[in-house]
Parts: C-alpha cells; structure tokens; sequence
C-alpha cells in the first residue's frame, strides 16, 4: 500500500538514471575524438548541458515543493526523480570534464554539485532511517503531549515534596526550574543535557539526566526513619525516575527531528551556490573561448 | 394585564416577536411571554458579536419586524426597538409551564404558579429546551445555577459542578483556577466527554486541582447560613451522605427538549423518533385546535421563516385567508413546467398523482416542495449514474424513466413513482443508472428535506423501506423474478438497527438468517484462546451470514457493527423460498462466498492484523469512505500536507496533521472521512453541507456559521475561521515581502474580523475545485500521505 520515494512506481526513476548514465559511459566510451575528452569537445558540450539543465531541474524541486496546486505530478515523484536524476550528474558531470580537474571555477562548480549531492545522500538516509525511530521513541504522541505529561509530573513531584521540609523543596524545585532541554544546534543534535539544580551546600551544579537530584533523593531515603517520610521520599523518588525517561525521550526526539532537517540547511544552500558557480563557469568558458 | 387576551404567544425568538408585535399593530389583544429576561435567548446566546445571516436570501421577509443581516447586537437592537415602537405587550421572567383549555378557552399556567387566559395560543419556544433542573428538594434555591457565562466572575469561592458531560467538565475546570471546586458524577467515569476534555478532568482530578465525586448523587440542596455560606448540598456517595457548605452549584445536566412540554400542552408527535415535527395544518395549527405553532418547533429552522410565519399565523387566527411570503418563489420554481396552473393547483396536482405524497399534509408538501426541484431532463439523459454518491430523492411528476439496476435487468418506471430511495436511506452509492424518457418531468428532493419527512410521516418511511427491501433484494439476489413475485419475500424481511460494537450474530449461534447490511458496516471475527480477532470488514451493500444458510450450521464467526449500522434479515425459510425463485442465485452465492474466502485466506486471521483492523475500526473509520492516513514510518514531519491544504483553501488547514491515534505506524490525523451517513449534515439550518456525485462532503457559501456541524461530527474536524485575505503570489512574497509566504499564515490581526466578516464552518473537502485532487497526499515528498476507501483497508491491513 504505503511505498516510499525510493521505490516509487517500482524505482521507475532508478532505471530512467541508470540507462542515462550507462548511455553517457557508452558514448564517451566509444566516441572517436580529435580532441582530448573535456567540456571543449562535442560530447563535453552535449554533457554539460545536460548537466546544467538538471542541476537548475533539482533547484526547481524547492519552487515545485511549494506549488500546492500543481497539477505537475506529485512531490513524492518528484522527490524520487529529483534524488535519482540528482545522483546521476555524479556521472554526466564528471565524463563531461573528461576527469580534468583543477584549481579553478570549473571545478569549483563542480565540487559543490558534489557536495550538495552528498548532502542529498546524507538526506535520504535520514529520510529513510528515522521517521520510524521517531514513532517508536514518542509512541505516537506529540511532543506536546509528552511536555504536557512532564508538567502533570511536576505538580504531582511538588505536592510530594511539599511534605519533605524547605530544603528538599527548593532543591527539588530548583531541578524542576533549571531543567533545560535543545538548547542550541549542537546540544538539539546531541541530545545533550544542560540542566542544572541547586544543590543544598554546593550551590548551581550539572543535573544531566536528572540524576544528581534522584541521588540526593534517594539518599535521603535511605537515611531516613520517619515512615511517612520515607513514603513521600519513595513516590517522589519514582517520579523523578519516569521524568527523566520522559526527558530523555523528548530530547530523543527534538534530537531525531533535528537531524532530519539540519542536512537541508547545507543542501539547500549549497544547491544556490553550485548555481552560482555554474554560471560563472559558463560565462567564463564563453568569454575565455 | 386583566381579562381574556386574544392572542398569547410564548417565546420571544424571531417567530415570537414578529407575531406580537404584528397583533400590537392591529390592535389585538395579545401578551408575550418569555421565559428568561431578556427576547430572544437563543440569538442572546450567540457568541458575542456573531454575523447573522438572512438565508434564506431568496425569500422576502413579512414582518412588522425588521430583519437584514448584521452582527447579533445590531439585530437585537433592532428588535429590542421594535418591540418598544409596536408597544408590544412583553413579560419576561414567564416561562409557560403549563397550557390547559382548548380553543377560546386556554388557561396558561406560568411559572408554576399565576394563571392567564387566551382565547389562542401561538407557540413560538424553539428546540434549545430547557435545562434539566436538579430534580431534589431544594433545586429552586438561588446560588443553583444551570448556565455559566464568565467563569472569571467567581473568585476563593466553593463551588459545586454537578453533571459529567463536556459543558460541566469546561464549566468546573475554567472555574478551579481561582476557586475551590467539586465536581459531582453520578457514574464512575466520563464516559461521555470529548477525547480532550476528558483528558483534561482525569489530569486535573489526579493534580488535585479539583476533586471528584464518583458514583454520587445529589440528595437535596438546603438554604441557610453554612459556615458563612448561602447553603449546603447534600450529596449520596458510596461510602455515605457528605455535606458540603457551598458559595454556588452549577447543574449541567443537558437540556429537557421542549418536546415532552410540548406534549404536556396536548400536541401530539407522530411518533417517537426525537426528530420528529408535530403535526401542522397548512394555517401553523396544531391537533389542538387554536394552538398554533411557529418556528423552529415547527420545523423551520432559518429566522427569516419564523418571522415570516409570526405575520401569517396572526392573520389566520385573525381569519384571513394570506398567501404564504413563499408564493413568488414557487411560482418561480413552477414556471419551468408545462403547465397552465396556479401554484396552489400545481401543488396539488402533484400530492395528487404522486402516491407517496398524497398522505403527507399539505403545509409539510409545500416545505418539501420549496427545498426541492423540479427537472425537465431530455429523453435518454443521465438522471444520476450508478456509482454516484448523490443522495436526492426523485418523484416522477410526468412521463417515465429507465432504471437501469444490472446488466440484464432494466425497469421501465412510470408517473406517480419514485426512485433513489437506496442511496437516501443507506447513504451509499447509487446503485443504478437512471435516464429519462419521453416528456419526463422529475421532482428532485434534498436528502435532509426527506429524511424530515421520512422521520415524521409514518406512512412515508413504511412505502420507503418496504420498497428498499423489495428493489434491494430484487437486484441483489433475483434479478430474474418480477418485484411482484418478490413481495411476500420482502414482507417477511426485518430491518435490524444495530449500535456501534453490537453484535449482529455470535459464533456458535444456529445459522438461523442473512443478512443484507444496508448501512454502516461489520467486523467479522473469530475467537481464538479466547480473543475475539477480527478477521474481515464488510461494507455495507454486502451480506454476511450466507455461509451457514448454504450449508445450514452453526455460525463460524461472530459479526459486529462497526458504527450505527442497519441490516436487512432473511430467514431461513424466507430464503429458501428465494432460492426456489431465482435457481441461479446459488450460483452466484457460492461465488461470492468463494471470493469472500480468499480474502480471508489473505487476511490469514492473525493476530496483528486483526489489531490492526479493530484499531481503524475504533478510530471510527467503519463508516468513512475516504480518510488520511498517514504511514509514520514513511512521515518526516515535514508539514507539507497542512501547509499544502491550507494554501489550497483559504489559508486554514482542513487536516491536523499531529492530532490523532497510531496504531503499528499508521497514524489517523484529524481529517474528514467523507463519512457513508455524515453526522455534520444532521442540524444544519441552511442545508449547506452537501455530498458532490464524487463522495466529497463539502460546505457551500450559504453556511450561516452557526456552528452545529462542528459539533456533530463525531471526529472532530470541523472548525470555524474567519476568511483570510487572499495571498500575494509568491514572486511578490519573494522580491517586495509582500503578505505571508507559501506555508505560513495571516496572523491573527491580519484577518478583518469587522461586523461584515462571518466566522464559517470548515472542513476538508478533499480538494474537490483542485483538478489534481487532494493537495495533502500530493504534497507529501515521501509517500506517507495516503487517502484510502474501506476496500483498501484490507489491503492496508494484509501488507502490514
Ligand atoms: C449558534 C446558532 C447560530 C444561528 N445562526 C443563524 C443565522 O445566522 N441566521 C438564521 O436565520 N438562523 C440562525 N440560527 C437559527 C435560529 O437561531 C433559529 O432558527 C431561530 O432562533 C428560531 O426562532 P424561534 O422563534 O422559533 O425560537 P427561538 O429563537 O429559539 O426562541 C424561543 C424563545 O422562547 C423562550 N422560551 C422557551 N421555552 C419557553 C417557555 N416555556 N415559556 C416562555 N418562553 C419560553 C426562549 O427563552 C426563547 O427566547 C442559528 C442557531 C444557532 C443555535
Ligand atoms: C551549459 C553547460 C556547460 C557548458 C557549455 C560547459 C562548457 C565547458 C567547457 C567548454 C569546458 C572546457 C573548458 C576548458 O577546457 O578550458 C568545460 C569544462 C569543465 N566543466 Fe563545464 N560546461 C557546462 C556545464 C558544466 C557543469 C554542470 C559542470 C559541473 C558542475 C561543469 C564542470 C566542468 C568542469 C569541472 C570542467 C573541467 C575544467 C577544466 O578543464 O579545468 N560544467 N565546461
Ligand atoms: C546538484 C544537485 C542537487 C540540487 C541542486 C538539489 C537541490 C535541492 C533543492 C533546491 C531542494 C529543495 C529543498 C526545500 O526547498 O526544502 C532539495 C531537496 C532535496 N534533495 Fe536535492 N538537490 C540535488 C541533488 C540531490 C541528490 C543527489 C539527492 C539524493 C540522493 C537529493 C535529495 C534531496 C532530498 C531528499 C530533498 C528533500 C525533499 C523534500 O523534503 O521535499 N538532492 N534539493
Ligand atoms: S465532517 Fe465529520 S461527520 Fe462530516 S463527513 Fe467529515 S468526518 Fe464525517
Ligand atoms: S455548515 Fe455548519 S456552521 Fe455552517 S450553517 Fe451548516 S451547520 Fe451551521
Ligand atoms: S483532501 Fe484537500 S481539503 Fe482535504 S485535507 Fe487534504 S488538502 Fe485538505
């Protein structure tokens, strides 16, 4: 029922880039030249348009993505035309400059195109990889509902410790407060946690994965021999212990989110920058005939 | 006021006013009750600065009243001075608790005390009913209230919420932030709140925000000083009686239809269906002579109408013999038929030759015929095709048309006839192509208008269903045999009504019936170690049960209703019968049942897929006929789909893409269902949710943004929005900045929200003006947005 852009209409754009690609090996194969093999000859013309013309085709996938009303296919076939046509210029690009490299605009324009097409790969892995993981992780719930669970655990943690003198209030409390969770780019992708708590005698130090705070917790309950005490300090204990698992899968997810998008954030901007190298690369062919 | 009034009307809505204020013109004795303090309480109870419209536009307004549309306050006004400049005799704190008397002669008991004579009564009180009231000793007392406007009002009070339906649970968790609050449930859970209410009371009960009475009644309420509070209520839990002192106690307990009132007066219903209208003359008149009733009581559900019917119904009483503000518009309607006749002779002529309408009063034939039709199609044209979603039903006025209901079996149907009853009554597809022959003229009547009728003419729904089971089981089973032969059959035939999760039959049952399931749709399952596993999902159109017929067993599965379902029952006896007429009926059977088996082969009644298939029976979806779905495995959260249906529609998203169940990966967002027999259609004043040939429910302009259908629909996906400003397109976005860009939004201020805007309902109309189709599943970049129909489910559910 369900099938995902790689295996659309049974790869139908796989087989179209693969006959594309072994065409163009043919041809530069076989072909009998005056010349040495690059951009100047027949076939290096022939290639590079071909090139360029897919390369502005793939840049056009941003401006199609956003046409809601297109009639022009869907996105999804689009998408698998856009990864598997965009792989093949790995091919059509380089037998196009006949393997003649350089420090120059040519062949600037033409690292770029790989690394948007790298970044491409790196795309479709996440694509392909992590949106069941998501799932998985979140059971299902937004990340809403799962903040929505930590704030309902929160009040009931406080409620708990109100029974348990000051000191243990604002430590607790302060746990509560400082719990951080993103933060920036790197911490979003690393899932790392800055949380902090305020120690009773120690002052601001590191909560990660809230475990400080359960210690001390849990360490009050063990020295204690006030029954309620004891009672209040267990649950609290509990609470703390299914928040941070809660913590822990929403930082997963933030994390698993994060890294589905952040590929685009290169891809997208070097596909404009390989654009405008090809240009360049272009005019300067012309002009320096 | 001493003496006999002439005219007393109760109920100060639109109808109600118009009706006074029109006899204060003439001088007539008359009085107008109203039972709260202020005219008008249903349109006082809109929301605050609420447009209202004037549908129906078509129709002139005869009133002494004014009425054009405008914000709720500016209506209101208008009225407010109308009454003044009319010295319409108004009390207000009188509501009617009681009406004895007949014609001349009525005595009018109000507030269950002061009595007050009339010579006539015209009811105007409308369907909002009246809130059901404590039912204790001590239910009259002033800090019980049975409606809360601003919960914000009430600070550091106690307060008591009794009731355990959505209005108490809002009512009791707006009122915990600043006060101490209980909630009282006479049962064990919240059985009936909303997903999301419910969600929230269980979460505010565990916080300890409020608390909650289980299993608890209300044993009677006292008045007194209580700890320095007004009074006490006294409440029967299970571990015994609990008295608490309280500032003020809310009662939410639903509303007492105005209908068992209405009985109390004498007027008689046709029969128990609570749709049902009471019977009216054609002068407003009910069974009780000199009790007239106007409005949406009556019916008539648009202000226009029942102020138009509060000018008429005066000048009857008065006995003048008016037209109806209707006539231009029927005579208009009539134009078009070759005819030289008066309306009132056209009308006539019709119920005349038209069998099934001949029984139906001529007040209710005239609705009918102004909501409905009439067609004049060229010999040979498609009246509607098979496999059409259209739900009208057809009356032939003249001529005759050709049904074409299989490959070899073609009814030739003449005048007085009617035909498109199945997919009126089952909500399904059109199971046949209809054409028309020579000189046909054809009435065509909107499903709403005659599901009203079936609903209050007995005599209309018998003809309807005996015909149904008759045309059903002809084309069905016995193509071959003439419908008169069939009769004794379909006579012997039952219609079973069925609610959702109700089993149709068990395993291990004597194979006893067949069943034809004319609407909604089974499960069919097996047990296994104990476990009911659904095997296969039957739509309606399909049958179930046949296997143990054939072979005469015991049954091998158990078949429930996924949603409100009705089947059609042929007993044993009744089917061999059957089978004795139609020989190659077995045949066909062993077939059917053939393919039946394989499905279920493929289907393999494992485990997971039978979770997977109760799972989207739960999610409701036994009665769609095209919902979302979205494979999480595939879903990169991208958004596009929402972002894509709402620029395809006025900048709002008919689809919430995060909301909704997931079960094994699939996820079912909030997003119409197209449902068979759609619940957003029910109430909807204007009838402006319609079902296009193609299946789409969709919603026209003439929408009055009442709200109704948003409430309806069991799956939560109707909204009410304002209509954004069109977007700029996106070149100028790009380049001048100009407006949102694609995917984002109008912000809030954006959106004029003047008197002249209409907040209107919204819902999914599965892209019906895109000639690409649905913008959602188009826009997904992986493949993980798919619509699907019930035949594709097991599909879904086998490739799991
Ligand atoms: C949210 C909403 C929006 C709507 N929007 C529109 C719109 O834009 N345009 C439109 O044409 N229609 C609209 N409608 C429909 C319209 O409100 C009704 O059709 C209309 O109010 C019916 O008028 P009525 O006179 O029959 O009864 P009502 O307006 O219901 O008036 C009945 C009156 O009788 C009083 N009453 C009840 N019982 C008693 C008693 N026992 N004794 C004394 N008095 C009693 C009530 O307090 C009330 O004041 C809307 C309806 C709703 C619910
Ligand atoms: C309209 C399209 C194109 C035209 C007309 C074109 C033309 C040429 C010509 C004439 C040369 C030979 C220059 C020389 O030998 O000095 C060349 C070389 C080259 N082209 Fe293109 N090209 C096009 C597209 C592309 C594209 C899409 C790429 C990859 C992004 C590309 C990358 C290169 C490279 C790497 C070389 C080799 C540079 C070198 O020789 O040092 N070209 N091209
Ligand atoms: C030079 C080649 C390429 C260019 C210029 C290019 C350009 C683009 C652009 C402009 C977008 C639109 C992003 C957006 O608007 O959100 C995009 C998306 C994408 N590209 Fe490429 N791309 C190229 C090659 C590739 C390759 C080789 C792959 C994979 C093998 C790939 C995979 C993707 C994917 C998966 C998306 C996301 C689609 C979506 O979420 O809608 N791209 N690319
Ligand atoms: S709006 Fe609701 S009730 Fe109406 S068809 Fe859609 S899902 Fe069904
Ligand atoms: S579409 Fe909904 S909101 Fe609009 S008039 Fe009908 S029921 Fe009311
Ligand atoms: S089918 Fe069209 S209207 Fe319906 S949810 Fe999808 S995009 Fe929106």
């Amino acid at each position: 029922m369900y099938q995902s852009f790689i295996s659309y209409r049974g790869g139908r754009w796989f087989w179209i880039s693969l006959v594309l690609c072994i065409g163009a090996i043919g041809v530069y194969a076989w072909h009998d030249l005056p010349q040495p093999p690059g951009g100047g000859t027949w076939l290096g013309y022939t290639l590079g348009t071909i090139g360029a013309l897919l390369i502005l085709w793939l840049t056009y996938l941003g401006r199609r993505k956003r046409n809601y009303a297109s009639k022009l296919g869907t996105v999804q076939g689009w998408t698998s035309a856009h990864v598997y046509l965009g792989s093949s210029l790995i091919v059509i690009a380089t037998l196009h400059a006949g393997f003649q490299f350089g420090w120059n605009v040519h062949t600037l324009a033409y690292v770029l195109m790989l690394l948007v097409i790298f970044s491409g790969f790196f795309g479709v892995w996440a694509y392909l990889r992590y949106p069941e993981m998501l799932s998985d992780n979140t059971g299902g719930k937004t990340r809403g509902d799962l903040y929505r669970e930590v704030a309902e655990i929160d009040k009931q943690i406080m409620r708990q410790v109100a029974q348990l003198g000051s000191d243990m209030e604002t430590a607790v409390a302060s746990a509560l407060d400082r719990t951080v969770v993103g933060g920036g780019v790197i911490a979003q992708l690393t899932a790392r946690d800055d949380s902090q708590v305020m120690m009773p005698g120690q002052g601001l130090v590191a909560n990660v994965r809230q475990k400080p705070i359960l210690d001390l917790v849990v360490e009050q309950l063990s020295q204690t021999s006030h029954r309620e005490q004891a009672s209040y300090l267990r649950e609290a204990s509990n609470l703390l212990g299914a928040r941070g698992r809660l913590l822990d899968r929403i930082r997963r997810d933030v994390q698993i989110q994060g890294l589905l998008r952040i590929w685009l954030y290169f891809h997208v901007p070097l596909a404009f920058a390989c654009v405008a190298a090809l240009i360049v690369h272009v005019f300067a062919v012309f002009v320096y005939w | 006021m001493s003496g006999k009034i002439k005219i007393a009307v109760v109920g100060s809505g639109p109808g109600g006013i118009s009706a006074a204020a029109h006899a204060a013109e003439l001088g007539v004795p008359h009085v107008l009750l109203e039972a709260t303090a202020k005219h008008s309480d249903t349109i006082q109870k809109y929301q605050k600065g609420k447009h209202v419209m004037a549908e129906p536009n078509v129709l002139p307004l005869r009133s002494p009243v004014p009425f054009e549309q405008g914000s709720r306050e500016a209506v209101l006004d208008a009225w407010e001075h109308s009454l003044g400049q009319h010295s319409v005799n108004v009390r207000y704190q009188a509501r009617v608790t009681a009406i004895e008397g007949s014609k001349g002669n009525f005595t009018l008991t109000i507030n269950d005390g002061e009595k007050l004579e009339a010579e006539h009564v015209i009811l105007g009180i409308g369907v909002q009913g009246n809130p059901r009231k404590l039912g204790v000793d001590g239910d009259d007392a002033t800090f019980i209230q049975y409606q809360l406007d601003d919960p914000d009002e009430f600070r550091n009070e106690t307060i008591v919420v009794v009731g355990a339906g959505d209005a108490a649970i809002e009512n009791a968790l707006a009122l915990a932030r600043h006060n101490r609050v209980y909630i009282v449930n006479r049962r064990d859970e919240f059985a009936r709140a909303k997903e999301g209410n419910l969600g929230a009371i269980t979460a505010a009960i565990a916080g300890g925000d409020l608390q909650c009475f289980y299993s608890t009644n209300v044993v009677r309420v006292d008045t007194g000083d209580f700890d320095d509070k007004p009074g006490q209520i006294v409440l029967g839990t299970p571990s015994g009686e609990v008295q608490l002192a309280v500032d003020r106690v809310i009662a939410r307990l639903g509303a007492v239809p105005q209908r068992k009132l209405v009985e109390s007066f004498g007027v008689e219903f046709p029969n128990e269906d609570p749709s049902a209208l009471p019977v009216l003359t054609t002068k407003y008149e009910s069974n009780v002579a000199g009790m007239y009733i106007i409005g949406a009581l009556g019916g008539y559900p648009l202000i226009k109408q029942a102020m138009n019917q509060g000018y008429e119904v005066v000048e009857y009483i008065l006995g003048n013999s008016i037209k109806p503000a209707d006539h231009p518009l029927l005579e208009q309607k009539f134009a078009v038929m070759p005819y030289a006749l008066e309306v009132d002779e056209v009308l006539e002529l019709m119920q005349e030759r038209v069998p099934i309408f001949s029984r139906v009063n001529p007040l209710v034939f005239r609705e009918l015929m102004l909501d409905s039709n009439i067609l004049m199609p060229e010999p040979g044209e498609v009246v509607f095709a098979k496999n059409d979603y259209t739900n009208t039903f057809f009356t032939i006025l003249d001529g005759s048309v050709e049904i074409e209901a299989g490959p070899d079996l073609t009814i030739k149907s003449g005048q007085g006839n009617f035909f498109g009853e199945m997919s009126l009554l089952s909500g399904r597809r059109r199971s046949a192509t209809v054409r028309a022959g020579t000189f046909c003229v054809l009435i065509e009547t909107p499903r709403r208008t005659m599901n009203k009728l079936v609903n209050s003419v007995d005599a209309v729904k018998r003809v309807l269903d005996e015909t149904f089971i008759l045309r059903t089981i002809q084309q069905r089973f016995a193509p071959s045999v003439p419908l008169e032969d069939l009769r004794p059959i379909a006579k012997a035939a039952k219609i079973n009504h069925y609610k959702p999760g109700e089993v149709v039959f068990q395993e291990g049952d004597r194979a006893d019936s067949l069943h034809l399931i004319r609407s909604g749709s089974v499960t069919v399952a097996k047990s296994f170690d104990s476990r009911e596993i659904p095997m296969a999902y039957v739509a309606a159109g399909n049958y179930v049960g046949e296997m143990g017929l054939l072979g005469n067993s015991d049954r091998s599965a158990t078949v429930r209703a996924t949603v409100k379902t009705e089947t059609i029952s042929l007993d044993s006896g009744t089917f061999l019968d059957l089978l004795q007429k139609s020989p190659e009926l077995l045949e066909s059977m062993r077939d059917e049942v053939k393919q039946r088996t394989q499905q279920n082969v493929r289907l393999q009644a494992d485990a997971a897929s039978g979770d997977m298939l109760s799972f989207l029976m739960q999610q409701g979806l036994g009665e769609a006929t095209d919902v979302l779905l979205i494979d999480k495995a595939l879903c990169v959260g991208c958004d596009n789909c929402e972002v894509a249906c709402a620029e395809t529609h006025g900048g709002t998203s008919r689809l919430n893409r995060k909301a909704g169940a997931v079960f094994a990966h699939i996820h079912v967002p909030t997003s119409c269902r197209h449902c068979e027999d759609p619940h957003c259609m029910k109430d909807c004043p204007p009838d402006a949710i319609k079902r296009s040939p193609g299946g789409e429910v969709f919603i026209q302009d003439n929408c009055i943004g009442c709200g109704n259908c948003e409430e309806n629909c069991p799956y939560g996906v109707i909204h009410m929005a304002y209509k954004p400003p069109k977007k700029p397109g996106i070149w100028s976005w790009l380049l001048f900045g100009a407006g949102p860009g694609p995917g984002q939004a109008y912000g809030k201020e954006e959106v004029p929200q003047g008197p002249d805007e209409q907040k209107m309902a919204v819902k999914c109309d599965m892209c019906l003006d895109l000639a690409g189709g649905p913008a959602c599943v188009r826009a997904c970049p992986t493949g993980a947005a798919l619509r699907l129909s019930p035949e594709d489910f097991v599909d879904l559910v086998s490739t799991r």
